[in-house]
């Protein structure tokens, strides 16, 4: 087993409004240990604090109370030096939601090069990132093109590209794919996929598409800032009526199983969360009772 | 009946310079009265497009929009033939002519907005008022009503899109985001639009979210009777809500019909570059593993209701 690279223990952060007063916590208590190179969907509500939780790893807020512990660094409990947060924020990246937000240069080069310009990266290996990074993600072709012209898949890959450049270890994505259509959200999936897959970077995707956290290696779920389950798809989709109560839905197939299930059909089988094994289990269990029948007529 | 009619409608834009572009290609389509209408197609498809050609926001470079079927782009030198027909005609002079049916244009193009009401993408961004009720007000005010008239209105609104009385005097920026875009969604419903145009409605949203927004918009089309068209990426969406769906591709309008039709045409929407719903993949995947389910099942209901008969068909003859 790969070893733990981000561990929060009873992590906690309130807001504060504009007179000080501190309001009702946006993440009440949250444990949790996510393994390197874990492809981790994270599901909840719009205000159930998912985004407040990314934030807190990424230091764009910093903890109430609590502790957070990312590559065997704690970050809790003390004043952390200005190279330390550089450093962590160039270990842990982050992919917005409006992929017009977080594109800064007019060419798409000297756009990614922008987060290792800023580390100080020297000019042969800044090159050399600037085009591994835009080939990592398929878009060396574009390199001299400007952002402004470009789909929402390709704007989102060039922000990807932008933080790869930087060699993170853990790359979060906070709703990435939600402004994007059907293509484009399919590019910036495949890219998550295989970054995660190939290159061995922790990934956090966070989503309200169901399908997409399906194809995640484990997910959690939080709701009114606590984790309300940690899991691997399968078994987080079985919990139908509890994610329901939430605010949250299962995907399509799921749905079938679960309505196949409520009206007496059993079919067997725990793989629910993909098109295929969903089919697989519902043509084993047509198998099953066909021959059964055909048994009885013989 | 048509509700809206194109009529061999093409736009380009930028006609004439480096960058043209034909952003719709000779597109007939009618769309029904009193329906919900799914547009559905990728990016530049020229979906976008054809819904600002509805409410005037673009004219077509080529052909005419009806709705009613009278073409909503009349333009000056169609209204002076239509009032050289018309007895008072006579006792104006050429320039009152003229300043009179410039009045009349604007007046309908005025009108207009007013009939079809359009709901943009991220509609929440276009949120500025101090409260609620005023935000939502904004349009029946342009529209000159009474204030108890425009109270009335903004009420009946809120209602159809589910914002509680007590969240109208709160400041739209306190609300979370599904409840702003309902706040949108109502600023637009309060006009009474005859016709309902969006834009991916529900993106961004969570599930919750995303149900409150359909239901508001269903509810609001049920109610008055009026027509609405959607423009989403969500066939699981359109599924559940539509009774027709619109295919664009390449500026074309490739298939048009109920959602059962367009469905079963399952091929050519994944030429298109759609994402057909999961459920219809999955009915795919088991008629080839030699189950004898139907080709046009698009909601999880009917999937159920197909796979119960055939499940408990071996089990019952047993």
């Amino acid at each position: 087993m790969s070893d733990i690279y981000i561990h929060t223990k009873d992590l906690c952060f309130s807001y504060t409004d504009a007179d000080g007063k501190i309001e009702h916590p946006a993440l009440n208590g949250i444990s949790v240990d996510i393994r390197e190179g874990e492809y981790v969907a994270v599901l909840g509500h719009n205000g159930s604090g998912k985004s407040t939780f990314a934030k807190l790893l990424n230091l764009i807020l910093e903890p109430t109370s609590g502790t957070l512990i990312i590559g065997g660094v704690e970050l809790t409990g003390r004043e952390l030096s200005d190279e330390e947060v550089l450093q962590l924020r160039k270990n842990v990246g982050m992919v917005f939601q409006n992929p017009d937000n977080q594109l800064v240069a007019t060419i798409v080069e000297e756009d990614v090069a922008f987060g290792p310009e800023n580390l100080g990266v020297p000019m042969p290996e800044l090159r050399r990132r600037v085009d591994d990074s835009l080939s990592a993600v398929n878009m060396l072709d574009y390199a001299h093109h400007e952002p402004h012209r470009l789909s929402g898949g390709q704007k989102q890959r060039i922000a990807i590209a932008g933080v790869i450049a930087m060699m993170p270890k853990c790359i979060i994505f906070d709703e990435s794919t939600a402004m994007l259509d059907p293509s484009g959200r399919r590019e910036v999936l495949e890219t998550i996929q295989m970054l995660n897959k190939q290159h061995g970077i922790t990934v956090l995707n966070i989503t309200h598409y169901m399908n997409e956290a399906a194809m995640a290696d484990r997910i959690i779920v939080i709701n009114d800032g606590k984790l309300l389950l940690d899991g691997t798809p399968d078994e987080i989709f079985t919990k139908r009526e509890l994610l329901q109560s939430v605010g949250l839905e299962v995907p399509q197939c799921a749905a079938l199983i679960h309505e196949l299930r409520t009206a007496g059909i059993d079919v067997e089988g725990t793989c629910i969360s993909n098109v295929e094994s969903c089919a697989e289990i519902i043509a084993e269990y047509y198998a099953k009772t066909n021959l059964h029948r055909e048994e009885q007529d013989v | 009946m048509y509700k809206i009619y194109l009529e061999h409608v093409s736009y380009i834009y930028g006609q004439g310079t480096p960058f043209e572009k034909k952003a719709l290609d000779d597109v007939s389509l009618g769309i029904r009265e009193g329906c919900m209408t799914g547009i559905i197609g990728h990016t530049g498809s020229g979906k976008s497009t054809m819904m600002q050609l509805l409410n005037g926001l673009a004219t077509p470079t080529e052909g005419r929009v009806l709705l009613d079927g009278y073409d909503i782009n009349s333009r000056p030198e169609d209204l002076l033939e239509e009032w050289k027909r018309l007895p008072e005609y006579k006792n104006l002079s050429k320039g009152a002519a003229k300043k009179a049916i410039k009045r009349e244009v604007l007046r309908r193009k005025r009108e207009l907005c007013f009939r079809v009401g359009l709901v943009m993408q991220y509609p929440e961004y276009q949120l500025f008022e101090e409260t609620v009720f005023k935000d939502i007000a904004y349009g029946p005010q342009n529209m000159g009503l009474s204030e108890e008239e425009i109270s009335k209105r903004v009420r009946e609104a809120a209602r159809f899109t589910g914002i509680e009385e007590e969240l109208l005097d709160k400041s739209p920026f306190d609300l979370s985001g599904g409840q702003k875009r309902r706040v949108a969604l109502a600023g637009v419903i309060a006009m009474r639009p005859e016709v309902l145009v969006l834009d991916e409605p529900a993106a961004g949203l969570d599930p919750r979210g995303r149900d409150y927004i359909f239901e508001g918009i269903s509810h609001y089309q049920k109610t008055t009777g009026s027509t609405v068209l959607i423009v989403s990426h969500s066939m699981e969406d359109m599924a559940r809500y539509c009774d027709d769906m619109v295919v664009m591709a390449e500026g074309e309008a490739k298939l048009h019909g109920s959602c059962k039709e367009v469905f079963s045409k399952v091929s050519t929407l994944s030429e298109v570059g759609l994402d057909i719903p999961q459920i219809t993949q999955l009915m795919t995947l088991l008629r080839k593993k030699g189950l004898a389910v139907a080709e046009d099942i698009y909601t999880v209901e009917d999937a159920v209701l197909a796979l119960r008969k055939l499940l408990q068909k071996g089990k019952g003859e047993s």
